[in-house]
């Protein structure tokens, strides 16, 4: 076939590269093995030095808001996996509580409890898998094995509940669908009391290796002024001096009844970033704990309860379905239809591992939201660089990226 | 009287609805009813107009007019202690009255309060960027533009940010399709190799989900495989299936159940 010529006139492919200031243009991704999914990264150099950054995301747009508008509310559950993939049981749950906050839903507490370890392993998971890849796309792959070594236990128990890995779904609008499995607790506990070794072995290997320390301390400080005008949340927010975290300020589920502190450093670097997150592990194995015992207080006054009860907006418990013949009817109503929230809108946030995950949802008394934003808390992280990258050096991007714990599904949607 | 339906709304309709449902309401809150909120309202309505006000779900909701969007922000963020901008999007209203609704959702950690800022646009209008203000604006508002069309004055780099630079059509607004058109099939040969291509490339497959079953280049045969390339017209080649479950797994001559071990704990 005869080579017809390209139409095409894309933005940024046609920037001259011959420059008389010895500027280089640089791009960085969209398929780069530190970017974590699809990042590109227009770099403006002299030298090694960054002048300019200028990052271009959208390669994993799949139109969850569209999608969402056109989906009844329980539809939309399986979509919310595909957000921060890393720990999809967070976005599971602030999308449920969203609608349960909209309708006014009262959860059983068992259910709750659940929800919280469901919750917590999803961080630990997140941040063992935050830990990993940074220290792999530093060069420490000891490190990156013993992480994945670890997260793959939590993923083997979260199989055990749902039956998937990755995409949990494991969260309900109203509850949880199921009560955990027998070995649950048992193997729970199995890996919490190794993970203060496991934690302490990562730091042996980090803590004072020297080329660690290099690319970490001092590099990519972020102000405070600069994180809070960016809407940074999370470890992002709580490394820089502020310490904010939802689930201590504006508590959901149980939170209100454990104890847990709030690791937070007035760095501001990676370095302040990194101990963040090891500390923040140690947390979530403390509310773990804690939440074992809230199970079996909960076995022990019978409540068994997983959903809640509001037949307008929940479907009866599968008993009843098989048996009554008004839950199966209703059942069949809001498989097919699904539930219609009362007019209004909420915006609900709660603390994912990754920072603020926040579900603003429009309802205007149909089937499907009017409108739904979802706000994810690596987009910001992700233009953060625009600011954070200028100055710094090539390798320092990396290091940079690594910290932010970005993740595409969520930046993208 | 039929119920009326707005003809430029393509989304997806209800499978039933009742047209003597009337829904419920999220219950509203008077302002009063919270010291706080009160109090930062009372400075809001010293300097700007305020057309409705109301707590929902716990959080404020301050209706104020489209040109004192960047004033209120700035009064919210030095004055009252809203130091981050945690979120701003629009809401398409085109097919009712022909405006946008844009929220900034604000957020005071001494407070410990969450304020939501709702203003009116009209169709076409822009409105004036919070970027100097917020920088977590930048994106947001980069954003809105992208999925409504609602340009934001003043903002240093008004592009998409989403969507492909050359992209048509802003995708969340209602009259957006959920689905290309016939059309649509010639966009990228047109636009790349020209018309007159297009007996040469063929019409881009644009479902996802399309299995060819007589294409034994392209397309797994599960159950049916044939070597690659196979042409095949009309008849299906009979292909002998058996499953593990009827004859047992054949290349296992002898499986003693007793003396092997099954793993319950994965962990170990």
């Amino acid at each position: 076939m005869a080579q017809i010529k390209n139409r095409l006139t894309p933005f940024f492919e046609n920037i001259s590269f011959d420059r008389e200031d010895n500027e280089l243009i640089l791009n960085f991704g969209p398929q780069h093995p530190s970017a974590h999914g699809q990042l590109r990264l227009m770099l403006h150099l002299q030298q090694e030095q960054i002048t300019k950054a200028h990052p271009d995301i959208g390669y994993l747009h799949r139109g969850m808001e569209k999608m969402a508008e056109n989906m009844i509310y329980n539809e939309f559950m399986p979509t919310t996996d595909r957000m921060d993939y890393i720990a999809s049981s967070s976005n599971n749950y602030g999308f449920a509580l969203a609608v349960e906050k909209l309708v006014g839903l009262e959860v059983p507490r068992r259910a709750k409890v659940i929800r919280m370890m469901l919750l917590e392993i999803n961080r630990i998971m997140s941040h063992l898998f935050w830990l990993a890849t940074t220290a792999l796309d530093i060069g420490a792959m000891t490190v990156f094995l013993f992480a994945f070594r670890e997260r793959e236990y939590l993923m083997d128990i979260i199989e055990g509940y749902c039956g998937a890995r990755l995409t949990h779904s494991a969260i309900r609008i109203g509850g949880v669908p199921l009560d955990i499995q027998d070995s649950f607790l048992l193997q729970l506990k199995t890996f919490l009391d190794k993970l203060p070794q496991n934690i302490k072995d990562y730091e042996d290997l980090l803590d004072t290796n020297r080329i660690w320390l290099m690319r970490m301390e001092e590099v990519g400080h972020i102000s405070k002024e600069l994180s809070l005008s960016w809407g940074c949340t999370g470890p992002m927010l709580r490394a820089s001096g502020t310490a904010w975290d939802i689930r201590k300020e504006e508590p959901y589920e149980l939170y209100d009844e454990v104890e847990f502190s709030v690791p937070f450093s007035d760095k501001g670097d990676n370095f302040a970033r990194y101990r963040v997150y090891m500390q923040e592990m140690r947390e979530s194995a403390k509310i773990l704990y804690q939440t074992i015992d809230m199970y079996w207080a909960c076995v022990k006054n019978n409540q068994t309860e997983l959903m809640a009860h509001a037949p307008k907006y929940i479907s009866a418990p599968k008993l009843d379905i098989m048996t009554q013949n008004y839950s199966l009817m209703q059942h069949f109503v809001l498989v097919t239809q699904g539930m219609r929230p009362p007019v209004g809108e909420v915006y609900v946030a709660t603390e994912s591992p990754k920072g603020e995950l926040g579900f603003y949802i429009n309802s205007q008394g149909g089937p499907y939201p009017y409108r739904l934003k979802l706000r994810a808390p690596s987009f910001w992280h992700t233009g953060i660089l625009t600011d954070l990258l200028p100055g710094h050096y090539i390798p320092d991007v990396v290091s940079i990226i690594g910290t932010t714990n970005i993740v595409f599904g969520e930046v993208d949607r | 009287m039929r119920a009326y339906t707005p003809k430029d709304n393509v989304q997806a309709k209800p499978y039933y609805t009742d047209r003597f449902y009337v829904a419920p309401q999220v219950p509203k809150q008077a302002v009063e009813s919270d010291e706080v909120f009160a109090a930062d309202l009372e400075a809001i309505k010293a300097k700007f107009e305020v057309s409705d006000a109301y707590i929902q779900v716990g959080q404020m909701v301050v209706y104020i007019h489209a040109k004192d969007n960047y004033g209120v922000l700035e009064l919210l963020k030095d004055e009252l202690q809203y130091t981050q901008l945690t979120e701003m999007s629009a809401i398409d209203w085109l097919a009712k009255e022909n405006k946008f609704e844009i929220f900034y959702q604000m957020l005071s950690m001494n407070k410990r309060k969450r304020v939501r800022i709702k203003m009116f646009i009209e169709n076409g209008q822009a409105v004036n960027s919070v970027e100097k203000l917020f920088r977590s604006a930048d994106w947001s508002e980069r954003e809105m533009f992208d999925m409504f069309g609602i340009e934001a004055n003043g903002h240093p780099f008004m592009k998409r940010i989403l969507m492909p630079y050359d992209w048509q059509g802003h995708p969340l607004l209602k009259t957006y399709p959920l689905q290309g058109d016939e059309f649509a099939a010639w966009y990228e040969v047109d636009k790349i190799y020209g018309k007159e291509a297009r007996d040469i490339i063929g019409p881009e497959l644009r479902d996802p989900a399309r299995v060819d079953r007589y294409d034994s280049d392209r397309f797994a045969r599960l159950g049916h495989e044939v070597p690659k390339g196979t042409v095949i017209t009309g008849d299906e080649p009979k292909i002998e299936q058996s499953y593990q479950e009827e004859g047992g797994v054949f290349m296992i001559k002898k499986f003693d159940k007793e003396s092997s071990v099954v793993i319950d704990d994965p962990q170990r």
